[in-house]
């Protein structure tokens, strides 16, 4: 043992410990000052990380508002719907996975590798959808092999129902898929990629009240991206409710009575506007939609000679034949130019200059008045008055009563139609308005044209007194707890200034169309309820030849059938329009359509067969 | 030969230092590991267990004097290198590592054992000495040669950490015994040289996490992941931590190796500025406290051995909070009396035990 007994006091060393020391705090400062950065000065940046960390937000769809029919009757819900997604975070080999799943959902391979690769655009934890809306049965088997299937799961969502399928589909409108472009666009700031939006229609109009508010549930997670607990829920807020003008029944009974033709019809309440049933045929099936449209269908739609897609009550414009001579004679009586005792000799037709024009009916009406010139629809009693009216005056009747413009109904794409006149000949071709063109648009053939829509406010307006009101579809809509959001009051657009006068002529000729034995609407008559109407063909190409048989005339060279009318004769409560397209004759296509309309409305009895009749 | 003074200057205050810091340590471990399945012993548990049997072997290695160590020093030596040598020939693989010598009962670490011998060698070469003028190139060859065999052979197995911690611990003590300046300038130079050359002696894996350690931000998910995850779970503790058992980087999972390497980094975000602080002020009195000891002894042996404890013991602390909290490159060096692991325990309290030894006897001539 050696004994060293001069170190412990030797300064060298004692320095040395000294150093040492020091040298020990100084590393421990450091280390002091690092745990200072990161814990004090930097903590809410790492705080912040270590939440993101271990929360994720899983988005819960909102339901979309319901549209409901006047009376309360659901038009369109919602339903729930199973995804079949998969987690990308927690899919080790999508490969072996799609393949399977191929298998499993019945599936094209390369349809859901698309939408695997679409997922990409998907934050890590929100699932990718691979199929919507399956069968219980194939969610019953994806169920059952979910032990296979990591990464794999299923989600709930409302989707739009139907409880009347394709009826009013319209109306409605559908979603789909908001694009890239919408995303982009001010209206669409709050949505996300994924997300479903109205299309068009009501959906598309009323989308900010439709939509609801999504909710969100706020998950811890652990490393492996396992869901541990819930650590807040926001419940979505459901949609608004939408409640209709549309009268369910009158709706469907009008659906029914078109039957396989195309055409369009609709019903005002002529006190208010509210439109009762707006009805466009062909239509569509719009829950193909609602599940999500293939390529194939939609091409199939697109397509399609007939235009299914296509609201012909408000965008489909046809020249209104015959039914214009209520604009006609409003026009004449106004300008003194006819009187209800200005009678004409119909020979079946009249020569004006080197051109004759002829009536509808072969051999002539004979010696007509007004009355009978509305009853019996004589084109020449309108030949020869509309020729001293002038088309400019006529024009502006039109006008007055609402035609020419759009209505202004809360749905998008309105058509305006056409009412011509000298000014507008000159702009449009640089050419002089004819005689002979003044005689055409007298019964509404030429150039003229008009939606059905403008036709029912045109018979509305007749009925009401001369008010033209905005039709109208939405009455009211209202939040879940019932706090109305909006409610349309009726609104005029114009006064017509008409003399009441001239209106009661007017009224008493459109009765006897319906009512008196040779009126062209006679055999649509309905006994317990006399209504006012007028019939109206509108030609699809100008014949030179008297007509043959209808039968002989191939289906896209027929003309169109036209009837406007309202009920009650003598207290007008509602104005319906219908137009049979290629229907050949307003009385025997059309007319029966408008009485199924008033026998729904009224709740009468349906009429029995009738016979045919020829008229215009 | 019981002597009464042994008790009389037993130096209770450091051992209550080292028992209250890991008793510290295991209830961190209790909250680092509570939720892994309560089937097997839990962790804290066995880490009760090490932290009794270390301080027995603490209390039993401070009642023979350290002195007879000196006659012992590389007769030791000489055996714990065979034991490395055993290693490297039929030493046991586990995670790509040949690090164990297999025998039966329990896994031995030789290398750990290192730690303390390298001390003792050192110390038995540094007091025959028996000068403070400052050593020369020529009387560093021994010790270097001493310390360089067992790097070697450790930096074989791999395990980059501990034979870093056997070069530090005696360049430590070199350098409190003193070197000429002319010798600490050629040795600086070739240390630096030596770096440069010892990069392509690393394995790719070593490579890595030095060049991570340099950008963890490139390989989030990766090799940086640890690092990321670590300073997060450091720093969301802020102020006052999240409280015990509510860390949620570490009770998520989110913080990897957590019962081992980066316990330190659970306590700092359940904890957080205030706890960290309390730890690190316990870890440096500790360190403090075994240079006390080394300056008291009562001969430049003991002096030599508690200063090469203390050297141990203030590495193991720097490396590890160094690399957990994003100072430092990850290389594997636990935080003696929190991280769990029995070598570590015993090894540490075989130091403990020394310096109690050393410190007992301060008076003793």
């Amino acid at each position: 043992m050696a004994l060293n007994t001069g170190w412990s006091g030797s300064p060298a060393l004692k320095k040395r410990f000294i150093i040492a020391s020091l040298a020990a705090l100084a590393i421990f400062v450091l280390l002091f000052l690092r745990l200072w950065y990161l814990q004090i000065i930097r903590a809410d940046a790492y705080q912040a990380l270590s939440e993101k960390n271990r929360t994720r937000y899983i988005p819960i769809a909102a339901p979309r508002g319901s549209i409901v029919d006047r009376d309360g009757h659901m038009l369109v819900d919602n339903r729930p719907a199973f995804r079949i997604a998969a987690l990308r975070q927690e899919v080790e080999d999508p490969e072996k996975l799609l393949a399977r799943m191929a298998e499993l959902l019945d599936l094209d391979l390369a349809i859901l590798q698309k939408r695997w690769a679409a997922g990409r655009r998907f934050p890590r934890y929100r699932p990718v959808p691979l199929a919507d809306d399956v069968s219980r049965s194939v969610l019953e088997q994806v169920m059952e092999h979910s032990v296979e299937l990591p990464g794999i799961l299923t989600e709930v969502r409302p989707v739009r129902f139907y409880p009347y399928g394709e009826s009013a589909a319209h109306l409605f409108g559908y979603l789909g898929e908001i694009t890239e472009e919408e995303l982009r666009a001010a209206p669409y700031r709050a949505y996300h990629a994924g997300d479903f939006v109205g299309k068009n229609g009501l959906e598309k109009v009323f989308e900010q009240y439709l939509n609801g508010i999504p909710g969100e549930r706020r998950v811890e997670v652990d490393v492996q991206g396992k869901k541990l607990r819930i650590l807040k829920t926001q419940e979505p807020v459901p949609g608004n409710r939408v409640t209709l003008t549309i009268n369910r029944d009158l709706q469907l009974a009008t659906e029914a009575a078109f039957g396989d033709q195309a055409g369009a019809a609709v019903a005002l309440d002529v006190r208010t506007g509210e439109v009762l049933a707006m009805v466009s045929k062909p239509g569509y099936d719009p829950s193909l939609f609602a599940r999500g449209i293939t390529g194939q269908e939609w091409v199939e739609l697109l397509h399609n000679p007939l235009d299914p897609l296509q609201n012909r009550a408000l965008k489909g414009q046809y020249p209104p034949g015959s039914i214009f001579k209520i604009v006609t004679v409003l026009a004449a009586l106004e300008s003194g130019q006819a009187t209800a005792r200005t009678k004409v000799n119909c020979q079946g037709e009249l020569t004006v200059g080197n051109r004759t024009f002829r009536c509808w009916k072969k051999g002539g009406h004979g010696i007509t008045d007004l009355k009978k010139a509305l009853q019996e629809s004589c084109d020449v009693w309108f030949y020869e008055v509309g020729q001293q009216v002038g088309i400019d005056r006529i024009a502006a009747m039109a006008r007055r009563l609402g035609l020419g413009t759009p209505t202004g109904l809360e749905l998008t794409g309105e058509r305006q139609g056409l009412i011509p006149d000298q000014q507008w000949k000159q702009q449009k071709f640089n050419d002089r308005w004819y005689r002979g063109e003044t005689l055409i648009a007298s019964i509404g053939q030429g150039y003229i044209l008009t939606t059905p829509l403008q036709l029912a406010t045109l018979m509305a307006t007749v009925a009401n007194g001369g008010t033209v009101l905005r039709p109208y579809l939405v009455k009211r809509i209202e939040d879940m707890a019932g706090k109305v959001r909006q409610e349309t009051k009726p609104q005029v657009v114009q006064q017509a200034h008409l003399d009441q006068s001239h209106l009661d002529v007017l009224r008493r000729g459109l009765e006897a169309v319906v009512n008196e034995p040779r009126g062209t609407a006679w055999l649509s008559r309905i006994k317990e309820l006399p209504f006012a109407g007028k019939t109206g063909t509108s030609q699809v190409v100008h014949q030179r030849k008297r007509r043959k048989r209808d039968a002989e005339i191939p289906y896209r060279l027929r003309d169109h059938a036209l009837f406007t009318a309202y009920a009650p004769a003598a207290n007008p409560e509602i104005a319906v329009a219908v137009v049979v397209e290629h229907g050949s004759h307003g009385s025997t296509a059309a007319a029966p359509i408008a009485r199924a309309m008033f026998d729904s409305y009224f709740k009468l009895q349906p009429p029995p067969a009738n016979g045919a009749f020829e008229g215009d | 030969m019981f002597d009464r003074r042994l008790i009389t200057h037993f130096d209770w205050p450091l051992l209550l230092l080292v028992v209250l810091t890991a008793l510290i340590g295991i209830a961190n471990l209790y909250s680092a590991t509570s939720s892994w399945s309560p089937l097997s012993t839990p962790v804290y548990l066995k880490q009760i267990y090490w932290l009794g049997g270390g301080i027995l072997l603490a209390a039993g290695v401070s009642f023979i004097d350290y002195r007879h160590l000196q006659h012992l020093g590389f007769i030791l030596y000489g055996l714990t290198l065979l034991l490395l040598l055993a290693v490297l020939l039929v030493g046991k693989t586990s995670m790509g590592a040949t690090r164990w010598l297999d025998l039966g009962f329990f896994n031995l670490q030789p290398s750990e054992i290192m730690k303390i011998v390298i001390i003792i060698a050192l110390a038995c070469y540094f007091a025959g000495q028996d000068t403070l003028a400052g050593y020369s190139f020529g009387d560093l060859l021994l010790p270097f040669v001493l310390l360089g065999l067992p790097a070697l052979l450790i930096m074989k197995q791999p395990d980059l950490g501990t034979a870093l911690i056997v070069l530090f611990i005696g360049f430590t003590m070199s350098l409190f015994a003193g070197i000429r300046r002319g010798t600490l300038a050629a040795l600086a130079v070739l240390a630096a040289g030596g770096a440069g050359g010892g990069w392509f002696l690393l394995h790719d894996y070593q490579k890595q996490r030095i060049l991570t350690f340099l950008a963890p931000e490139r390989d989030p998910l990766g090799a940086g992941y640890h690092i990321i995850q670590s300073k997060i779970a450091v720093g969301s503790g802020g102020f006052f931590g999240k409280g015990f058992m509510k860390g949620t980087q570490s009770q998520l999972s989110f913080l990897p190796e957590r019962h081992t390497d980066f316990a330190f980094s659970v306590f700092a975000e359940e904890w957080g500025f205030c706890g960290s602080l309390t730890l690190l002020c316990l870890y440096l009195l500790i360190v403090i406290w075994g240079i006390y000891v080394a300056r008291n002894a009562a001969d430049l042996f003991g002096t030599f051995l508690a200063f090469g404890v203390s050297a141990m013991l203030f590495w193991h602390i720097v490396i590890n909070l160094g690399m957990v909290i994003g100072l430092l490159p990850v290389v594997g060096v636990p935080l003696p009396l929190f991280s769990y692991g029995g070598t570590s325990m015993i090894t540490t309290m075989l130091g403990a035990g020394l310096l109690l030894n050393v410190s007992m006897r301060r008076f003793t001539f």
